[in-house]
């Protein structure tokens, strides 16, 4: 089989399992849902997640292995990933293919001519390993797998669902997913401009590579300087922008082989030693490119004290940075996450959300819990995201753990931050309605929201008596109350005996009241008060565990009247709220 | 018209000129512009007939479509025939089989080539055990019960509260539904239709799970016994919640009301009202199992209001403590003088010895 074929088969495979493992990662035990599939293996590939959280973790998360696994063989082979496997070069190889249709082969050799822009991902690398090595992991922002798995999970497939429910049943929303998505089809659209533009100037993962295949002992080059006939068929269709016809940049073959295939006198192959027509590689260490390079490493190392300053992380956190259960306190978050929006895309209640401003800079495009999004709080009985946190960012955490039973009874269960109910907004508390969603729908027992009941008169209730006949009363003047009299939520009771008991209203209007008894004392000449039995819902900051049933089902639908903020979260330790 | 003409005399005058063809050339091109540019000028006066709005837009959107989910209810039995059976007992499936045989056997309701809507309660992602939703045992029986009786397709449908796919997955409801060949329909955006209910106050131009009951000419309902704070306890008629969608809580403000407005909705073919275990407190959502209490009856009934009514005993309460119950009277949705319907007790135990 021809090389390229080969490579084109394996980007075809690499292509569909991506898609795959995008459609899969849903919860479920359906053959179109997660039921076990290993939908993190090309994110575990990614040696540039493995290099940055050993940067600032200083240790090496079981499945990243697979990365050092990719690295290694780079350092033999050279850029096979970037040829052979990645998702996001295959579609930058593929929307560049199609805007180069019928060019001219002298036009497309133009276009893979090396330029010295190739360096800049060089310097991208070095910033964001900066960041990492003192503990800001900022990879996820262009490293090609987490950034093609974000915008195809969040930006991409929700737009099949809504009436189609190609993957869901109900519509996705994700909150400013339109930047992540408009990132997503630059990368696309500047493939017009050059072939494979983002894996040429921009992905860091392909400077690492390229760093790595310097060494590499096995090469594609010239068998001979002599001889060719510079007919430049190879450089036109050259992926890398590697000049294969003179002084091969060895650093920027991605090992697309397309050379190899072209060269009419088959002068090009692979060999244990290097081109004959010459070689060099970017960046140049002897001068500029090394000053440039640690130039850029300083500024990313100096970023992150500067997020340190701004204190997104620490005590000028918002309140509403509510991550997922199981997310480590929010500098060890910070060092891990890489944004790759595989727990926003399998929570099934849909309220993990991208942070825009919430986690501070630092931390965009990170899980945040939006309680206002989505179809309900986070369920008890649901574990979904730290299964598939490919960084253990979000710990993978058992049932039992996350309730707090079993081997975890001491500990309780884990929490993701405290309700509070706004007595200005709630209802009951604020305009005389009964209600109580949110002591309904709590689920934890017994219920961390309780009820105080209180009678309280309604606005235009104190009506005079003009007769009474058993259990019900003639009125002097027609009852007028904005709710429904008769729904067992009104009382009546005699005016100025606050002692008495409030007798049910169970019809009434008009200008008689049905009780469900005879009136103690009520007589013509005297007046009643109608009252309203409310339930006022009180939280019980020991019982909550965070989890916003209460907001996500409060009636009022704007700012909620009960929300939850991240005060006793578990995560943050002994930043607890209570004594 | 004479605008459009007018440019063209003078080609037109022209025409025998000494070359001929770039004047036949510019009469073709303008003539092929007036072609085009009438289509469009037609096409877009077309365009702005058929979309022509004299009004403008109404205050509120959304046609007022549905007045009801439905009667379906089955013929009514001949005099002195029990309408309401109480089963005692613990085997879910077995007490099934005697309540129904008890009210003239499955063949009473359902009949051969009917299509059956089984609407159970799924309201939270929670397992069998902890009883906050309706048991798989219970939904198997009725699923077989129905196919038995000759029913064309089973659909079991519910519009919970937690994400759907994880309600009716951890629940054991999907896992029974497929094991017993009925399908799950969950709720999607598509399914829900507007619905004024004819003298309603709360249900006005409201969401409901209209597009489950596309063809169905039969519908079960199968609840659980639940504790609930705010209308004193979640029954037969309590589950029809499940068929509101929109920001249904709001309806909490008048939980009563909502709640007789339920039993005028629909009109269900049976209701079944498991209390085999009872959430005693902390309901509707429970959590934990000393929330549980071994209750061991089962209800059933083509009149939800008279299931309601027996069963609020279970919960160690009395129907004065749910005024849904007289209001649902009142407004002919059923009865709550439980005697008139010639109830019939059974034990399981005795049956079986
Ligand atoms: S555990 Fe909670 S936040 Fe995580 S996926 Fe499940 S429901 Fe969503
Ligand atoms: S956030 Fe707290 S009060 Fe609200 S539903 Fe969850 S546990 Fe209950």
């Amino acid at each position: 089989m021809r090389i390229v074929v080969a490579r084109r088969v394996s980007q075809g495979f690499f292509l569909l399992l991506f898609v795959w493992f995008c459609l899969v990662a849903t919860v479920g035990g359906g053959f179109l849902q997660l039921r076990g599939w290993p939908i993190n293996w090309l994110l575990s590939l990614d040696p540039l997640t493995a290099l940055g959280t050993m940067l600032a973790t200083h240790t090496l998360y079981a499945p990243l292995l697979w990365g050092l696994g990719v690295l290694a063989l780079t350092f033999f082979i050279g850029r096979f990933f970037c040829g052979f496997a990645c998702p996001l070069g295959t579609l930058n190889q593929m929307t560049g293919w199609l805007a180069r249709l019928g060019r001219a082969a002298k036009d497309r050799a133009e276009d893979n001519h090396p330029g010295r822009a190739q360096a800049v991902k060089y310097a991208l690398l070095a910033f964001f390993l900066g960041c990492a090595a003192l503990g800001g992991l900022q990879t996820g922002l262009l490293d090609p797998l987490p950034l093609v798995f974000r915008s195809v999970n969040l930006a991409l497939l929700p737009l099949a669902d809504p009436g189609v429910g190609v993957v869901h049943d109900a519509p996705r929303h994700y909150e400013g997913v339109w930047w992540i998505g408009l990132m997503f089809l630059a990368i696309l659209a500047l493939n017009a401009v050059r072939p494979r533009f983002f894996c040429r100037f921009i992905c860091p993962l392909g400077a690492l590579f390229g760093l790595a295949a310097r060494v590499a002992p096995w090469r594609i080059g010239k068998a001979t300087d002599k001889t060719c006939g510079d007919c430049r068929l190879c450089e036109s269709h050259c992926e890398g922008g590697c000049r294969p016809s003179g002084t091969l940049v060895v650093s920027e073959c991605l090992l697309c082989c397309n050379c190899l295939d072209r060269c009419p006198s088959g002068r090009i192959g692979f060999a244990g030693r290097a081109s004959a027509a010459g070689e060099t590689a970017l960046p140049d260490f002897s001068r500029r490119g090394a000053v440039t390079l640690l130039a850029a490493g300083a500024a990313g190392a100096m970023s992150a004290p500067l997020w340190r300053v701004e204190d997104a992380a620490g005590l000028g956190r918002s309140p509403s940075l509510i991550r997922p259960p199981g997310s480590l306190d929010e500098e060890r978050f910070l060092a891990r996450c890489i944004r790759c929006g595989q727990c926003l895309r399998v929570c099934p209640s849909n309220i993990i959300q991208p942070s825009v401003t919430t986690a501070g800079l630092i931390g965009l495009w990170t899980p945040i819990l939006n309680y206002r999004l989505g179809r309900s709080g986070c369920q008890p009985n649901c574990i979904a995201c730290g299964q598939v946190c490919p960084t253990a960012a979000i710990r993978p955490l058992t049932l039992q753990e996350k309730l707090g039973q079993g081997d975890h009874a001491a500990a309780g269960p884990l929490r993701l931050g405290t309700a509070f109910v706004d007595r200005t907004r709630c209802l009951p508390w604020a305009m005389g309605r009964p209600c109580i969603v949110c002591q309904e729908v709590c689920p934890v027992s017994p219920k961390a929201i309780f009820v105080r009941e209180v009678f309280e008169p309604v606005r235009g209730g104190r009506l005079p008596l003009a007769g009474v006949r058993g259990s019900t009363l003639a009125l002097a003047r027609p009852l007028a109350v904005s709710g429904n009299a008769a729904s067992g939520d009104y009382y009546v009771r005699l005016l100025g005996a606050p002692e008495a008991n409030p007798v049910r209203l169970v019809g009434g209007g008009g200008a008689e009241l049905a009780l469900a008894a005879a009136l103690p004392g009520a007589a013509s000449g005297r007046e009643v008060e109608v009252l309203i039995h409310l339930m006022q819902p009180h939280v019980d900051p020991a019982r909550c565990v965070g989890c916003g049933m209460c907001e996500h089902e409060c009636p009022v639908s704007g700012l909620r009247a009960i929300r939850v903020t991240s005060e006793n979260e578990s995560r943050s330790g002994p930043g607890r709220m209570l004594a | 018209m004479t605008l459009s003409q007018k440019p063209g005399v003078p080609g037109d005058g022209s025409s025998p000129d000494s070359s001929g063809r770039p004047a036949d050339l510019d009469r073709r091109q303008f003539l092929r512009r007036l072609a085009g540019a009438s289509i469009l000028a037609v096409a877009a006066g077309g365009l702005g007939a058929a979309l022509y709005d004299p009004k403008g837009p109404a205050g509120v959107a959304g046609g007022k479509v549905l007045a009801g989910l439905g009667d379906f209810r089955a013929a009514p039995p001949p005099a002195g025939q029990p309408r309401l059976a109480t089963v005692h007992g613990a085997d879910r499936r077995a007490m099934f089989a005697l309540g129904v045989k008890a009210l003239g056997g499955m063949e009473a309701f359902v009949s051969r080539g009917d299509v059956v809507l089984l609407k159970v309660n799924a309201a939270f992602a929670s397992p069998a055990i902890l009883g906050a939703t309706t048991h798989p045992d219970l939904l198997a029986a009725a699923v077989e019960a129905c196919r038995a009786a000759g029913a064309a397709r089973v659909v079991v449908t519910d519009n919970p509260i937690n994400s759907p796919e994880s309600c009716f997955e951890v629940s054991g409801l999907a896992g029974a539904a497929r094991s017993c060949g009925a399908t799950i329909l969950l709720p999607r955006p598509a399914l829900f239709s507007p619905l004024t209910l004819p003298g309603g106050r709360l249900l006005t131009d409201w969401p409901v799970l209209a597009g489950a009951f596309a063809g169905v000419t039969k519908v079960i309902a199968l609840s659980p016994v639940k504790d609930h704070q705010r209308a004193g306890a979640s029954m037969s008629l309590k589950n029809f919640y499940g068929l509101l969608g929109g920001r249904r809580n709001i309806f909490h403000q008048d939980i009563n009301g909502v709640i007789a407005e339920l039993g005028q909705l629909l009109r269900p073919t049976l209701v079944v009202l498991d209390g085999v275990s009872a959430m005693m407190a902390n309901g509707p959502t429970g959590g934990s199992l000393a929330d549980l209490k071994a209750t061991n009856t089962m209800i059933f009934s083509a009149d939800p209001v008279a299931a309601d009514t027996l069963g609020v005993a279970l919960l160690g309460r009395t129907p004065v403590d749910l005024p849904y119950l007289a209001l649902a009277q009142a407004a002919g949705v059923g009865t709550m003088d439980v005697a008139s319907l010639a109830p019939v007790t059974l034990s399981l135990d005795k049956a079986a010895g």
